[in-house]
C-alpha cells in the first residue's frame, strides 16, 4: 500500500504513552497496522517507555523522580502458583469476530478495527445523515466521536475547524482538501490550527474512520445549525 | 563479549539491561521458572511503581502488577528481543493492563499480522543494541529541558492527552504538541546514536 500521509510525532508519542482517547487510539492502531514506517517509529517510541520503566525505580540513583515501591511478599508465590494454569493466549486486536473474517474485502479493514465492525465495510449498518452522507458510530466518547463516515463522490463536508485533534484514516476512496489529497491507508492528523473542507474527488464512495477529542468547530452558519443533529 | 557500544561510565546499566533481555528471551524458549523468578523480582517493583504513578490505588496496582507479570510468562513467546528491550516489552504489558482496567475497555493495539519478515533469528548483538538504547534514552530524558521533560512525564506517567496537558499547563494545544515533538525528536536522535549524551539541549 502506497501511504503518503503519516502520523504526527506528537500523536504517535501519546499513543505509545497510553494517553490517547479510546477512539483516537483505535485510529492510530489501525493506521500502524498497515503502515510499516509508522510501525518502526512506534518501536522507537516504545523504547522511551521502557527507559522510563527502568528509571521509575532505580536503587542506584538518588534521582527524585524515582520512587521506591515494594511488591507484596506473598505476591511472587501467588503468581508462581498460576504459572501452570492453562490460560487462553489471546492477542487483542488480532482476532476478528467469528465468521466475519472471510466476508468482504478484509484487507480494507485493519485488524484493530475488525474487533469493532467485523471484516467488511460493506456489511456495516450505515445510518443516513443526509443525501450522500452515511455514518456508523464505532463507539461513543465523552467529548469526541469515533465513527465511520461514508461520503458519495462529488460530495463535500462543510467547512470546519477543530477545538482539539481530529484523526481520519482513509479506508476506501479518496478526498482532497486544503491539506492535500488522501487515499487508502493515508491518515489526516489535524489540530486546532487547521480549517478545511474535504471533497470526495474519486468516482467511488469515500469511507474513513474519524476520531476527535473535542466537538468540531463549523465555520458556516449552516454547519452550526446542523451540528446538534449530526453529532459532530 | 560482543562489543556493541563505546564504554561509558553508565555502561553497567546497559550490561544489566542486556542481561535481562537475554534472560527473558531464554525464558520464552525454556519456560524455566528460576529465570521467571529473577525477572519477576527485578521488574515487578518497576511495573508496580509505573502503575501506581498512573494514579491507581495500592491494592489495585498490586493486582494489575500481578496480571502484567503473569502475562510476562504467558505471552513471553511474543517478546521480540531484536525489536525491543525487556523493559520496553514489560512497559507495553503494564500500560495495556492498567489502561484496560481504568477504561474498562481494551486499549487498541496495533496488529503484527502484517509485519514483514516475521520473527527473526536473534543474535546477542541484537539484544545488546536494544538494551543499550534503553539506557541511553533514560540518560537523554534526564537531559531534556524542563518544559519538554514535563510533557513526556505527563504523557507517560499520568496518561494525559494533549488537550488535558494544555488545560493543565494553560498553554495552547499547539505548544503541547510542539514540545512533545521536540522531546521525541531529541530522544530518537539519541536512540540512533546521532546525538551525543551530555551535548546540546
Amino acid at each position: 500500500m502506497n501511504i503518503n500521509h503519516h502520523l504526527d510525532e506528537a500523536t504517535l508519542f501519546s499513543y505509545v504513552a497510553g494517553a490517547l482517547s479510546q477512539g483516537m487510539a483505535l485510529v492510530v492502531a489501525s493506521h500502524i497496522s498497515i503502515c510499516d514506517s509508522c510501525r518502526e517509529r512506534v518501536f522507537e517510541t516504545e523504547a522511551i517507555g521502557g527507559a522510563l520503566l527502568d528509571d521509575v525505580v532505580n536503587d542506584n540513583s538518588p534521582d527524585s523522580s524515582s520512587v521506591s515501591v515494594k511488591v507484596n511478599e506473598t505476591a511472587l508465590e501467588q503468581v508462581l502458583a498460576c504459572l501452570d494454569e492453562e490460560a487462553p493466549v489471546t492477542t487483542p486486536g488480532k482476532i476478528p469476530p467469528d465468521g466475519e473474517s472471510t466476508v468482504g474485502n478484509t484487507s480494507e479493514v485493519p485488524a484493530p478495527l475488525r474487533d469493532y465492525i467485523g471484516g467488511s465495510l460493506d456489511a456495516v449498518q450505515w445510518k443516513r445523515l443526509s443525501s450522500g452522507f452515511y455514518y456508523f458510530d464505532v463507539f461513543s466518547e465523552q467529548r469526541g466521536i469515533c465513527r465511520l463516515l461514508k461520503v458519495a463522490p462529488g460530495k463535500s463536508i462543510l467547512h470546519h475547524g477543530h477545538h482539539g485533534n481530529e484523526l481520519t484514516l482513509l479506508l476506501r476512496g479518496s478526498y482532497a482538501d486544503e491539506v492535500g489529497r488522501f487515499a487508502q491507508g493515508d491518515i489526516a492528523d489535524l489540530d486546532d490550527q487547521i480549517e478545511h473542507q474535504p471533497l470526495v474527488d474519486g468516482d467511488e464512495n469515500c469511507i474513513c474512520l474519524v476520531a476527535t477529542d473535542y466537538p468540531l468547530r463549523f465555520t458556516t452558519l449552516l454547519g452550526k445549525v446542523i451540528q446538534p443533529m449530526t453529532g459532530f | 563479549m560482543v562489543n556493541v557500544v563505546p564504554i561509558r561510565k553508565n555502561s553497567m546499566t546497559a550490561i544489566q539491561s542486556k542481561v535481562w533481555s537475554a534472560m527473558l528471551a531464554e525464558m520464552a524458549v525454556t519456560k524455566d521458572k528460576s529465570l521467571y523468578i529473577q525477572l519477576y523480582q527485578h521488574f515487578a517493583p518497576k511495573v508496580k511503581a509505573y502503575i501506581t504513578r498512573l494514579g491507581v490505588m495500592e491494592a489495585t496496582a498490586e493486582e494489575l502488577t500481578q496480571e502484567a507479570m503473569l502475562n510476562m510468562w504467558r505471552k513471553s513467546h511474543l517478546f521480540q528481543p531484536e525489536k525491543s528491550a525487556a523493559s520496553t516489552w514489560l512497559f507495553t504489558l503494564a500500560r495495556n493492563q492498567s489502561i484496560d482496567w481504568m477504561r474498562k475497555h481494551k486499549y487498541p493495539e496495533y496488529s503484527l499480522d502484517n509485519m514483514q519478515g516475521g520473527i527473526e533469528e536473534v543474535s546477542e548483538t541484537d539484544i545488546g543494541e536494544q538494551s543499550v538504547q534503553s539506557e541511553r534514552i533514560a540518560q537523554a530524558i534526564s537531559q531534556l529541558p524542563e518544559n519538554q521533560a514535563l510533557v513526556v512525564y505527563m504523557s507517560f506517567y499520568e496518561g494525559r492527552s494533549h488537550s488535558e496537558i494544555a488545560d493543565r499547563l494553560m498553554i495552547p494545544l499547539g505548544s503541547v504538541k510542539s514540545r512533545i515533538r521536540l522531546a521525541a525528536e531529541k530522544l530518537k536522535l539519541t536512540l540512533r546514536g546521532e546525538l551525543s549524551l551530555g551535548g546540546e539541549q
